[in-house]
């Protein structure tokens, strides 16, 4: 079941002749002292949701930064929708179309949430209105200050922050640590909803493999910062002892 | 007339009008300011001095309260805004409207230039760089004494008549009244600027501005351009000096102004544009006092003033003020 780390074997998984939206290819990336990632390449259609999983410490966070400019890449290539990103600015990525939700979630905690949506909203389909239908909490506590919020609103707004700037991609990085599981359910639909009635791609950061499964059409497992494996969720889901020898994992979560 | 009648206009359309709408806080003022005028005319000049500091003060607030950008070398806006002012009338022009356009030209183009090289930094060493910055503009004022005078200041020139009518007088009705006429517009001219969507990316840059970087905005020209507003305002503060006064002395680039102007802010309470306001009004009015009382040792009452301000009411007197009254409202709401 191991998949050698070449372009065309990723994009068997999405069928092969779906555009492509995301291209990493064969980088190597990490810190000023480290070196994180190892010969990594993938790519992701438009629209696709795929799951980035492993243990602590694998990279996972380092691979979302390095897709978003936030961390020394020495070699490889990024494509986004054909276009080299690989020396581009953070803020140029953006703006082509990926968003970063950050695990600590970052609210402006002086700002209010209207002002936290409105702050780099970009035109297009998702307006602030919008953000509110999808998280209504928002609206209601649209007048309080960031740094009023429960855990739970504050991840619905960093999501909705990241979604009022119109984005194709959405990166999220453990975006359910820590909430309680009424709060991640309502997230969870949150983000089907996107990728449904949005047409926005996402790549995931899970540590809760269920929900990794739940979310994602395909599945990369990180190990010590390069892929183990690289399939789709469905196979992923039907080999239980795959995932416990790949993860160390059940299916039950960490 | 269509907006009018389009029922999902009119939120968008009370939330403009009760931003740019006129407070309480505005009406109070313009009727302190009209009360000087007629009630302590002998009180002119010092109030002159107060108008012009709120300019200075709130062109340093757009900066640190809303931008974040920590800077101890503010008062080299002001001077530059005073020079250019004072040359522009010697060689140029004494058509006083126009010299105060020149000096907010000059001094924000200071601005983008000095921006673009101070602002990629942060903290200690941006306020060091910013420190660095107005201590070099100073010691070149310095040293070219031949063009500017260097200590015994730049003078000599004359200023014509405001709007070709209103002649300067020797009890200063003139330079109050016109200096209080530019702190309208400044002040107007900043809380739009606070208002905007501009300034909201700005407070958005004060609060995180790796997270502003993330969501796509530049963040250093942003800053950049802040600044270069911020100087341009300090530049007519410092132009409304050099005419008022016909004098620009050294003093106007030098670290005790950038440090009084941080002072006063402190005092009035930082990123709310009301706070330069009182702040000024409470530390000039102060520093006169405390000069009458000791004028050798008024320093030391100012100083004890600050610590008290410090200690009481950590986010400045209007910041205190708006707390108590957040707490009042909140009880009253209570059954």
């Amino acid at each position: 079941m191991r998949c050698a780390r070449t372009s065309g074997c990723v994009m068997s998984i999405w069928g092969g002749a779906m555009d492509k939206l995301l291209s990493v290819e064969a980088i190597h990336a990490g810190y000023a002292t480290a070196r994180v990632l190892h010969d990594v390449t993938f790519s992701l259609p438009e629209k696709s949701t795929l799951a980035l999983l492993g243990r602590n410490g694998v990279g996972k966070t380092t691979l979302i930064e390095t897709i978003m400019g936030l961390t020394v890449q020495t070699t490889g290539r990024i494509a986004f929708r054909g276009r080299d990103i690989s020396t581009m600015q953070p803020h140029h990525r953006n703006a082509a179309g990926m968003a970063l939700v950050p695990q600590q979630r970052e609210i402006f905690r002086s700002l209010t949430v209207e002002e936290n949506l409105k702050v780099a909203a970009r035109p297009g389909e998702w307006t602030v209105s919008r953000i509110y239908d999808l998280f209504p909490r928002l609206h209601e506590r649209r007048t309080n200050g960031g740094g009023q919020l429960s855990g739970g609103e504050q991840q619905m707004l960093a999501m909705g922050r990241a979604l009022a700037g119109n984005p194709s991609l959405l990166l999220l990085d453990e975006p359910f640590e820590g909430l309680a599981p009424v709060i991640v359910d309502l997230l969870v639909d949150a983000i089907n909803r996107i990728r449904t009635e949005g047409a926005i791609a996402s790549i995931v950061v899970e540590h809760h493999v269920d929900l990794a499964l739940e979310l994602a059409d395909a599945v990369i497992v990180l190990d010590r910062g390069r892929i183990s494996w690289l399939g789709s969720s469905q196979e992923l889901k039907a080999a239980p002892e795959l995932m416990a020898s790949l993860i160390g994992l059940g299916s039950g979560g960490e | 007339m269509r907006e009018l009648r389009d029922p999902s206009a009119l939120p968008e359309m009370r939330s403009a009008l009760r931003t740019h709408r006129l407070g309480w806080f505005e009406v109070v003022m313009l009727a302190v300011f009209a009360a000087v005028y007629y009630l302590l005319p002998g009180y002119l000049p010092l109030a002159t001095q107060v108008a012009i500091m709120i300019i200075f003060a709130i062109s340093l607030d757009l900066a640190l309260g809303y931008g974040g950008i920590e800077t101890l070398g503010h008062a080299v806006f002001y001077g530059i805004g005073g020079y250019a002012a004072g040359f522009y009338a010697l060689y140029v022009w004494q058509e006083p409207i126009s010299g105060l356009l020149v000096a907010a030209l000059v001094a924000g183009l200071f601005g983008v230039l000095s921006g673009i090289v101070v602002l990629r930094a942060k903290g200690l060493t941006l306020v060091m760089l910013t420190l660095a910055c107005a201590t070099m503009v100073h010691e070149f004022a310095n040293s070219m004494r031949a063009i500017t005078g260097g200590d015994d200041g730049l003078s000599g020139y004359r200023i014509d008549p405001v709007l070709g009518l209103f002649r300067f007088d020797l009890f200063g009705r003139t330079a109050y009244v016109y200096s209080v006429c530019v702190l309208i517009v400044v002040f107007l001219l900043a809380r739009i600027v606070a208002n905007s969507n501009f300034g909201l990316v700005a407070r958005g840059i004060r609060s995180n501005s790796q997270r502003m970087q993330l969501l796509g905005v530049p963040v250093l020209n942003r800053l950049v351009l802040l600044y270069a507003v911020s100087g341009a305002l300090a530049g007519i503060a410092g132009a409304l000096s050099a005419q008022v006064t016909k004098l620009v002395g050294l003093n106007t680039l030098a670290f005790t102004l950038s440090g009084n102007v941080l002072i006063v802010l402190i005092l009035g309470g930082i990123g709310r544009l009301y706070g330069a306001v009182i702040g000024s009004i409470v530390f000039v009015a102060l520093s006169d006092r405390a000069a009458a009382i000791d004028p050798f040792n008024w320093l030391f009452i100012l100083g004890g003033l600050i610590v008290l301000v410090v200690w009481l009411a950590p986010d400045g007197i209007v910041g205190r003020f708006s707390a108590l009254t957040w707490q009042f409202r909140k009880q009253e709401r209570k059954p």
